[in-house]
C-alpha cells in the first residue's frame, strides 16, 4: 500500500476543479440555508441551467462562449424567480420538496430525445449526447504552458495538474474566493441581519415592518446565481455538459461540503469543499490499493469501491455531526442556542 | 389626554365612541370552519392611553391581534389605524404604518445577538438595500445612530449588559424585555402587547410593568392581552373584555371587572341562555352550572382575577 499515492490522489482532488466547483454549489446553498434558512434541495437544478446555457448558447446557437455566461447566469435568476414565487410562501419543507422535483423535471427534460440534434460534423447532439467542444474561447486564454508539479522533490506525496486544468482551477478558485467575500460583505450588512433573522423567525421580522418575501426571494435569486455560476464553470471546466452531472446526489454532496465546513460561516464552503474530495478520492485511492485480497473483492473492485468510498464519507460526516456538529469552521455556541 | 379625562367622557359599554381613536374596527369578523373566532361589530382604541383586553381562554384575543396585524386575514369587515384603511394590509405595512406587535410565545432571534436583535428594529436602514449592502460607506453613520438609540433602550430595559450576548441565552423574562425593547426601536405609535407578562417571573412583573406604563409618556397607545387581573387593573386606563369572538364590555378596570356579563363569561354562567339545556358536565363544581361541554371558556387560572373584582 503506498501511502504517497493515497495522499497525493487526495489532494489533487481537494485543490482540483471539482471542488471548486462543489465550493460555488455550497456557498450558494449557504446563502440559501445557512443564511436564509430555506431548505433548496434542488441545488444542481441552479447549476444545471447554468451548464446548459453555456451547451446550447455555443453549441446549437454557434454563439460566442461569453454570451452563453451571461445566459447561464440569467437563466439562474429566471429559474430562483419561477421557483421563488409559488413557494416562498411554504413553510421548509414544502419548499424542500418543490426544489428536489424541480431540478429532478429539468434533468429529465434536457435528456430528452426530443432535444437531439446533429452537429456540423454530423454527430448527435443535445438530450442524452449532451454538448461539447464549449470552451474553445476560454482556453485560448490559459497563460499555462505546462503541467504543475505540486510535492516533487520534498518527497511524498506528489500530485500534478495539466496546463488545461489548472488554469480551469485557478479561474473556479478565484471566483470561490470572490464569491465567498462578496457573500461576506452581503451578510454582516444590514441586509444580511434581515436575511440571518428571517432564518430564526420570519414573522418576528415580519412584524417589525420588514418584507420577508422579498428578502427570501433576493436571497433565493443570489444563491442560486451562485449555484449557476457554478454550472457554468463545470462547463467550461469540461468543455461539454452532460445530464450525468445533475443528479440530485450532487445536491446532497453539496449538502455535506457545507455541512463539513460548517454553516452560515465565510470560509465554511471552501474548506468543506476541499476535505470532502479529499476524503472522497483518498477513500477511493485506498480502496483501490486495497484490492489485492487484503479485503473480499466485493468491496474493493471497481463497482464496490464506489459504494465503499459514499458509504466511508457518509459514516465521517455522521461522525462530525456527532462530535463537530458545527462544521469545522462553525462555532459550537451557536447550536447551542435553543428557541 | 389623562386617564381621568378619558374614563369620565366615555360611556362604558361595548363599542363606545372615543374622542381620539388611534385604530377603529368594523364589523370585522373571523371564521374557522364553523366556530367564530372574531366578531367584533365595533371598537375604537383611544391613543394615548393604555387599553387592556381580557377574555377567558379561546375568546379571540390574540385572533383580533392577528388580523389588525396583518398576520390572518379577515373573512369580512375593516378597520383603519390612525385614519388610514388598513384593512387586509401585509404584517411588515402595518408595522411600518407605526402598529408594532409582540408575540404572545416570544420571538427573540436567538442567534443574533440582543444587539443585532435590536438594530433590525430600526425602520428605513439605509443598508437593508440589496445593492447598497456590500458598500459599508453609503449606512456605516446610519448604523451608529441606530447603536446609539439601541443602547439607550436596552439601558431602559436593564439589558445592557446582555447587549453582545446570544438572545438565546437570556431569560425568558429577558426576552419579553427584550421584545417589547425591540418593538420600540420600530418607533411605533400603537404598540400591541399579547400577554407580555406570560412566564415572566415576579421579580420582574414590576419592571415590565413600569415599562409599558412608561409608553404613553413617549407618546404611544398601548394594547395589550393581559390574563392576570391585578396587572390588568394595575395598568389599564380602559379594558376591553371578549367573549367567543364578540366584545361584551368596556370601561374602566373597575365597572368592567364588577361587570356581570364579564364574570358570566369568566365563570361560564349560562342561566338564561336557551341554548344551553345539556346536563352539567362534571368536575365544574357548584360555581359553574350547565356549560355544555364548553369546558375551554372557564379558565381556572382568571377565575381568583374575576373574583377578586
Amino acid at each position: 500500500m503506498d501511502v504517497g499515492v493515497i495522499l497525493g490522489n487526495g489532494l489533487r482532488e481537494a485543490f482540483g476543479p471539482t471542488a471548486a466547483y462543489f465550493a460555488l454549489l455550497a456557498i450558494g446553498l449557504n446563502v440559501h440555508y445557512g443564511y436564509t434558512g430555506l431548505a433548496n434541495f434542488g441545488q444542481v437544478g441552479f447549476s444545471l441551467v447554468g451548464s446548459y446555457g453555456v451547451g446550447i448558447v455555443v453549441a446549437e446557437l454557434g454563439w460566442s462562449l461569453w454570451a452563453g455566461v451571461v445566459v447561464g447566469l440569467l437563466a439562474g435568476i429566471v429559474l430562483a424567480l419561477l421557483l421563488g414565487f409559488p413557494t416562498l410562501r411554504l413553510r421548509g419543507d414544502y419548499f424542500a420538496i418543490v426544489t428536489i422535483a424541480a431540478a429532478e423535471i429539468l434533468r429529465l427534460v434536457v435528456r430528452s430525445d426530443y432535444f437531439v440534434t446533429l452537429t456540423e460534423a454530423n454527430t448527435p447532439q443535445g438530450g442524452p449526447f449532451g454538448y461539447g467542444d464549449l470552451a474553445f474561447e476560454f482556453r485560448e486564454l490559459n497563460p499555462f504552458t505546462s503541467s504543475l508539479d505540486i510535492g516533487s522533490g520534498i518527497g511524498l506525496p506528489t500530485w500534478n495538474y495539466p496546463s488545461s486544468q489548472l488554469w480551469s482551477l485557478t479561474v473556479t478558485w478565484s471566483l470561490v474566493i470572490l464569491v465567498s467575500l462578496g457573500v461576506w460583505l452581503l451578510m454582516r450588512s444590514p441586509w444580511g441581519r434581515v436575511i440571518k433573522a428571517i432564518r430564526e423567525d420570519e414573522d418576528a421580522v415580519r412584524s417589525l415592518g420588514k418584507n420577508a418575501f422579498s428578502y427570501k426571494m433576493q436571497s433565493l435569486v443570489i444563491g442560486g446565481v451562485i449555484g449557476s455560476l457554478g454550472g457554468v464553470m463545470l462547463a467550461i471546466q469540461n468543455s461539454s455538459v452532460t445530464d450525468l452531472s445533475f443528479q440530485p446526489i450532487n445536491t446532497f454532496f453539496a449538502y455535506a461540503v457545507l455541512l463539513l465546513g460548517g454553516t452560515a460561516t465565510r470560509w465554511g464552503p471552501a474548506v468543506g469543499a476541499m476535505i470532502f474530495w479529499f476524503l472522497f478520492t483518498g477513500t477511493t485511492s485506498l480502496l483501490a490499493q486495497l484490492d489485492d485480497g487484503f479485503l473480499p473483492s466485493f468491496l474493493t473492485n471497481t463497482n464496490g469501491r464506489g459504494a465503499v468510498t459514499l458509504s466511508a464519507v457518509g459514516l465521517v460526516i455522521m461522525l462530525l455531526m456527532i462530535f463537530r456538529p458545527q462544521g469545522l469552521m462553525g462555532r459550537k455556541q451557536e447550536l447551542l442556542l435553543h428557541e | 389626554m389623562s386617564d381621568v379625562t378619558v374614563r369620565a367622557e366615555i360611556p362604558a359599554e361595548p363599542g363606545s365612541p372615543k374622542p381620539d381613536p388611534i385604530l377603529r374596527v368594523e364589523q370585522v369578523r373571523r371564521t374557522f370552519g364553523g366556530l367564530v373566532a372574531v366578531d367584533v361589530d365595533h371598537l375604537e382604541i383611544q391613543r394615548g392611553v393604555i387599553t387592556g383586553l381580557i377574555g377567558p381562554n379561546g375568546a379571540g384575543k390574540t385572533t383580533f391581534f392577528n388580523l389588525m396585524t396583518g398576520f390572518d386575514r379577515a373573512n369580512q369587515g375593516t378597520w383603519s389605524f390612525d385614519g388610514v384603511d388598513l384593512t387586509g394590509v401585509s404584517p411588515h405595512r402595518a408595522a411600518q404604518r407605526g402598529m408594532v406587535r409582540t408575540f404572545q410565545l416570544t420571538k427573540a432571534l436567538s442567534k443574533l445577538t440582543v444587539l443585532e436583535n435590536m438594530k433590525l428594529g430600526a425602520t428605513d436602514q439605509v443598508g437593508e438595500t440589496l445593492w447598497r449592502a456590500p458598500l459599508r460607506w453609503l449606512w456605516r453613520d446610519q448604523e451608529q445612530e441606530i447603536v446609539e438609540r439601541a443602547d439607550e433602550l436596552l439601558a431602559r430595559f436593564q439589558l445592557d449588559h446582555m447587549r453582545d450576548e446570544y438572545a438565546g441565552t437570556l431569560s425568558g423574562g429577558q426576552r419579553k424585555l427584550l421584545e417589547m425593547a425591540r418593538a420600540l426601536m420600530v418607533n411605533p405609535t400603537l404598540v400591541m402587547l399579547d400577554e407580555p407578562m406570560a412566564g415572566v417571573n415576579p421579580a420582574l412583573t414590576q419592571s415590565l410593568l413600569d415599562h409599558v406604563r412608561s409608553l404613553p409618556g413617549m407618546g404611544m397607545t398601548v394594547v395589550f392581552v393581559e390574563h392576570d387581573m391585578d396587572v390588568v387593573s394595575n395598568i389599564s386606563d380602559w379594558v376591553v373584555c371578549m367573549a367567543e369572538g364578540a366584545i361584551i364590555a368596556e370601561g374602566p378596570p373597575q365597572s368592567v371587572t364588577s361587570n356581570p356579563a364579564v364574570i358570566d363569561a369568566y365563570l361560564g354562567e349560562q342561566h338564561d341562555d336557551p341554548s344551553f339545556q345539556e346536563p352539567p358536565d362534571g368536575g365544574q363544581g357548584d360555581q359553574a352550572p350547565p356549560d355544555g361541554g364548553h369546558g375551554d371558556r372557564v379558565a381556572p387560572a382568571d377565575n381568583d382575577g374575576a373574583s377578586d373584582a
